[in-house]
């Protein structure tokens, strides 16, 4: 099993090559959206590039699921995270920073969800899988 | 104008693989403004006919039961051009297929030579997205692009 270091290295290849940026923009704190620039669309070309990359297979909505919040879910309200839906959070994404989802908890705007879409959030899931 | 970018498939292979030409020809207007006394196809209509080449071949793989829309062009690199009077031959190659959609990798050439690579990614948009289901995927390909996935169609009853 490949480890952490070397993971880390093939996600900021493959990050590089989807989003057409330079190595060193792309860090283990780096935000999908935020910060690196990720557009809905690029979800479904970095889960194409990770299955070739890993040769692994993600099923739909394991890494970045869609469609979190549903409107009759009640985990959103007034433009917040309920605490259930901080609760289906922690299920969903399981490999997820604790430290990104302790920042949500503390200011839960629903736009802030985006943001627990890190690089390290995807090296997470990949250990996982490639150790399971 | 009609929108089709491939005249013919010469090699379909279901899942795997596809080859479209088209032949560019000094009747198609566009090829009078670009460029003015240099008539040379242009690369965004190349791109679409790569793109309907890798579409078609990744519609098909699902029987059409999905809306294929292009969704991002990751790479894309220009090496040459064609003019009036070449058959640019296009190749696609199914790298993914899932059910969210799909990518495939293409190139296009006049004889031997490149004229363009790289990568397309497609999205399947589902009915529900697409309002009610109002687009119907398989008649587009097979009213609109009636004859064009039939390998075979040369006078001889070759693919070439």
């Amino acid at each position: 099993m490949p480890s952490r270091d070397e993971i880390f290295e093939k996600v900021q290849s493959t990050l590089v090559d989807a989003l057409g940026l330079d190595e060193d923009e792309v860090t283990a704190t780096s935000r999908l959206k935020a910060d690196l620039g990720a557009e809905s669309i690029d979800f479904l070309d970095i889960v194409f590039r990770l299955e070739k990359n890993f040769g692994i297979k993600i099923p739909r909505n394991e890494l970045f699921p869609e469609s979190l919040f549903t409107a009759d879910s009640g985990f959103a309200e007034n433009g917040r995270v309920t605490a259930k839906g901080l609760d289906e959070l922690r299920t969903r994404l399981p490999h997820a920073d604790k430290d990104t989802l302790d920042a949500l908890a503390k200011d839960p705007r629903v736009e802030n969800v985006e943001d627990l879409f890190t690089v390290n959030m995807v090296v997470n899931f990949l250990a996982s899988k490639l150790a399971a | 104008m009609r929108w089709f970018w491939i005249d013919r498939f010469t090699e379909f292979k279901s899942g795997s693989h596809a080859t479209a030409i088209k032949n560019v020809t000094l009747s198609e207007d566009h090829l009078h403004d670009h460029m003015p006394g240099f008539p040379v196809m242009p690369a965004s209509l190349m791109l679409e006919g790569m793109a309907q080449t890798g579409g078609i071949l990744l519609g098909e793989q699902k029987q059409f039961a999905h809306i294929v829309i292009l969704a991002k062009v990751p790479r894309m690199t220009f090496h040459s051009w064609a003019c009036p009077g070449d058959t640019l031959v296009y190749t696609a190659k199914l790298i993914e297929a899932r059910d969210e959609g799909g990518m495939v990798e293409v190139q296009a050439h006049v004889g031997q030579r490149l004229v363009a690579e790289g990568e397309i990614v497609f999205a399947h948009v589902d009915e529900a997205a697409g309002g009610g289901g109002t687009i119907d995927q398989k008649n587009f390909v097979f009213s609109m692009l009636r004859g064009v996935l039939d390998v075979g169609k040369a006078g001889d009853g070759s693919a070439e």
